[in-house]
């Protein structure tokens, strides 16, 4: 089970969680499963997230290993100049 | 990919400043910008645009046009479909006008000609019949319930119900319990800031040649950071195949962000295929300015407590943006990024996004962030003011490190913030004295950095040179950087080295050039294609020496036996490999393609020192500083310029740069002359500090350079101008007339 923090103006979706914990070893398990968990999620999944994970920002990137213990948190989608 | 050997290498061609490889054609003239593309038949697209903020567009007459002799094609918004994707229906929208109007300057028409003057004549013989509607463009008006909405519907799903449609995004960030923080405090401040839009000012226009063939296969040549975005809108646009779409990226003069996106390339395909001839468009500065992409324009509220002995104890912000016609998540980064100097216990930042009647936003450096960071140093100045602190001891005594949990959301790494903060306070800059009416100001920045998806190919050609293949348009000393990695990892010189930009059929898929991910990412996929050659050098050369594989390794450009049991063997140079290739089994070459992770953020300090004239209200720079954790430096020359061209266009943002608006909706300043930025006569030597704390996910520790720079100059100007003038301006930028009204109301 992997602990995700959600960001603010998402926890709507998620009964007010600042945290929620889903079953998943990688990052489209993940995805998949917020939004079978959180279906109020969906609309910002589909537009676009990124995630940190131990401090690392990664985006498109699905079969990223995520372990128990680590650090993960549902970020917007980065874009820069 | 992680650092090797524990950052401990010791590099003999990264580091090192080489010349660049297009100085020569850049100062003589011979580089190949947008503009300078041509082709046999060409004819010359220009655009008939909005003179309304806001307006429907009843009817559109162009039979006049179209008979004009010279005159080979005429488009409107009819012309085009309607693509699935939302995101790429705003851009055509961008491109073109639909039913309405959005903005001063948006397209309603393109005609293609013989001449330019012909494609002129033909715009005024266009007979469009609008029908005016409200207007507006102020991001606090844009909010407002009874404001003029720009577009219906577009607001996302998880904002609040009640507010004006206009509003469309929502972001919340931060973490603790704000109430026990600011209880906590012996002093709060509590401000509000509002920031202009700005231009990236890139010196070269938007320009294009496109041509469509009467098979349905297309060519485009065009200034862009990313020719593969291009051919995916283009060709979504266009409803082509990709693969019929060739994009080739010119020369670019400068893009910044604005060039992430496109505004003339899809009309001009369309008017190529309507026409049946290549068709070429520049844009002229005005349009450069009416319908391209500025920054957003912002308003903030800051609101931060801290203890007599200069820790903070809780911060907030409230962030409002407004992004032009379309609806514009930049706030996000703003909200993100607002508190990211700071080891905080309780912290929110707030964002709110807005559309009003401007021109879509496009990025510009570290979108989003200078000026949330503007509005939370400008207030953490005030603080060390009023309780007598010194700013920069304040700011060390608060600032994030390894291990702290940022203000939105992960835990940094290793990262270089407090180093950097050191490297300000040991510097002659910070003792140096003052005179009457001169400042010193200082502030942190910060951005995200980030990798993406990147395709590399390297060849080795016959003679012992190497070619290498990447899909980023240059902006910022790319290919110098790639060169070099190359030869460091090959063991070879970096002359030997050459690197090209393709076109998009010519190499895997590349992002744009943005985030400052391209001496990161493409550094590392260059790395990996090198060490992907050498592996199959050091397999010709086993084949060779009829020895296993694994008993040849390589050092220094050479392969080489791996021990006495591997038998005793010349060592065979790259060149030497390289020349019987053709003999041992083909060309060799090595390619990598990755989605690159790992990017690490990166922090700046800037101190600046300014004097005001109290005659005139106008601010003078006399001495800046730009101290920033890049990393590894593999051109330190490209990094320097970075760092100092940040610093140059943060002192323009800052101080007199700004797209203004009249009552009538429309832009009263779309040209250089005044839009003023700053000039060279205007700025003093930009010094530069480079720090290297190694980023842990990149093999030689590199980090992004290029976006940081651009957030810190707002505040540190800002802070400078109060402590020059005993005023707090809490707007800018900080133009002479509101520099000396503030100055005169003072008394």
């Amino acid at each position: 089970m992997v602990k995700v923090a959600i960001w603010g103006s998402l926890r709507s979706a998620t009964d007010g969680k600042a945290e929620v914990v889903v079953e998943a070893s990688n990052f489209k398990q993940l995805l998949d499963q917020l939004v079978i968990e959180y279906p109020g999620l969906e609309p910002q999944i589909k537009r676009g997230v990124s995630f940190a994970l131990d401090g690392k920002i990664y985006r498109d990137a699905w079969f990223t290993k995520i372990n128990d213990d680590s650090e993960v948190v549902l970020m917007p989608y980065m874009v820069g100049g | 990919m992680a650092l090797d050997e524990n950052g401990k290498r010791i590099f003999k061609v990264v580091g090192t400043r080489p010349a660049r490889p297009d100085g020569i054609d850049k100062v003589t003239g011979r580089a190949m910008y947008g503009a300078d593309a041509t082709a046999p038949g060409m004819l010359f697209g220009q655009f008939l645009r909005s003179p309304h903020a806001h307006a429907k567009i009843k009817s559109i007459d162009t039979s006049a046009a179209e008979a004009l002799s010279g005159v080979k094609a005429v488009i409107t918004s009819k012309d085009f479909g309607t693509p699935e994707d939302e995101s790429v229906r705003d851009v055509q929208d961008n491109c073109m006008a639909g039913d309405k109007v959005l903005y001063d300057g948006h397209a309603v028409a393109a005609v293609a000609a013989t001449s330019a003057a012909i494609a002129k004549q033909a715009l005024k013989l266009i007979k469009v019949d609008y029908e005016v509607l409200p207007h507006v463009t102020d991001v606090d008006a844009a909010m407002q319930v009874d404001a003029p909405i720009v577009q219906a519907g577009r607001a996302m799903d998880d904002l609040p119900a009640g507010m004006s449609e206009n509003v469309t995004y929502h972001f919340e960030f931060g973490h603790g319990d704000l109430d026990a923080g600011f209880a906590k405090a012996d002093k709060i401040v509590e401000r509000s800031f509002k920031t202009a839009a700005t231009h990236q000012g890139y010196i070269e226009p938007h320009a294009c040649l496109a041509a469509m063939n009467s098979d349905g296969k297309g060519e485009l040549w065009c200034c862009t950071q990313g020719q593969f975005y291009v051919r995916e809108l283009c060709a979504d646009i266009m409803e082509m195949d990709a693969s019929q779409l060739r994009v080739t990226a010119s020369e670019i003069g400068g893009g910044f962000g604005g060039k992430t996106t496109v505004f003339i390339e899809p009309v001009a395909l369309a008017l190529s295929r309507k026409s049946g001839r290549p068709v070429k468009v520049v844009m002229s500065r005005e349009e450069v300015f009416r319908a391209s992409g500025p920054t957003v324009s912002s308003s903030t509220d800051v609101k931060i407590g801290m203890t007599k002995d200069g820790r903070i104890t809780a911060a907030h912000a409230t962030l409002r943006y407004q992004g032009g016609a379309f609806p514009c998540g930049t706030v996000q980064f703003g909200a993100q990024s607002a508190f990211a100097a700071y080891d905080l216990d309780a912290v929110q930042t707030i964002g709110w996004s807005a559309m009003t009647n401007r021109p879509k936003e496009a990025a510009y450096r570290a979108p989003g962030a200078p000026m949330a960071i503007y509005a939370v140093e400008s207030v953490v100045d005030e603080l060390c003011q009023e309780l007598d602190l010194d700013p920069l001891e304040v700011r060390l005594k608060n600032a994030a490190g390894e291990g702290t949990k940022s203000s939105y959301g992960p835990t940094f790494d290793a990262i270089g913030l407090k180093a950097t903060l050191e490297a300000a306070v040991a510097h002659p800059h910070y003792a140096a004295p003052l005179g009457p009416n001169q400042g010193r100001g200082l502030s942190c920045g910060f951005w995200f950095n980030f990798g993406g998806n990147t395709s590399v190919s390297m060849n080795l050609n016959f003679d012992g040179t190497v070619g290498i293949t990447e899909g980023n348009p240059d902006i910022g000393g790319s290919r110098a950087s790639i060169s070099q990695m190359a030869a460091e990892e090959l063991g070879i010189a970096y002359e030997k080295v050459r690197t090209i930009v393709a076109d998009t059929n010519s190499i895997g898929h590349n992002d744009v050039t943005d985030g400052s991910r391209v001496t990161f990412a493409v550094g590392l996929a260059t790395i990996k294609a090198a060490r992907d050659a050498i592996q199959k050098m050091c397999a010709r050369v086993a084949k060779i020496w009829d020895i296993d594989e694994d008993a040849v390794y390589w050092e220094d450009g050479y392969a080489k036996p791996s021990g006495p049991n591997a038998g005793t063997f010349e060592p065979m140079s790259l060149e030497e490999i390289a020349a019987i290739s053709a003999e041992t089994g083909g060309p060799i070459a090595g390619h990598h393609e990755v989605n690159a992770d790992g990017a690490g953020v990166s922090f700046g300090v800037h101190l600046v020192d300014i004097e005001v004239d109290p005659e005139t209200g106008a601010t003078t720079v006399l001495r800046y500083t730009v101290f920033q954790d890049a990393g590894k430096a593999i051109h330190p020359d490209y990094v320097e310029g970075q760092m100092q061209g940040g610093a140059v266009q943060g002192i323009g943002w800052a101080l007199n740069e700004e797209y203004i608006y009249g009552e009538d909706g429309r832009l009263q300043n779309p040209g250089l002359l005044d839009y003023r930025i700053p000039v060279a006569s205007d700025l003093p030597n930009i010094d530069t500090v480079i720090l290297e704390i190694p980023n842990p996910g990149h093999p030689y520790g590199v980090r992004g350079v290029g976006e940081t720079p651009i957030v810190p100059p707002l505040a540190a100007l800002s802070n400078a101008v109060s402590r020059a003038t005993g005023l707090r301006l809490s707007e800018l930028p900080m133009s002479p007339p509101r520099v000396l009204k503030a100055l005169n109301a003072k008394g």
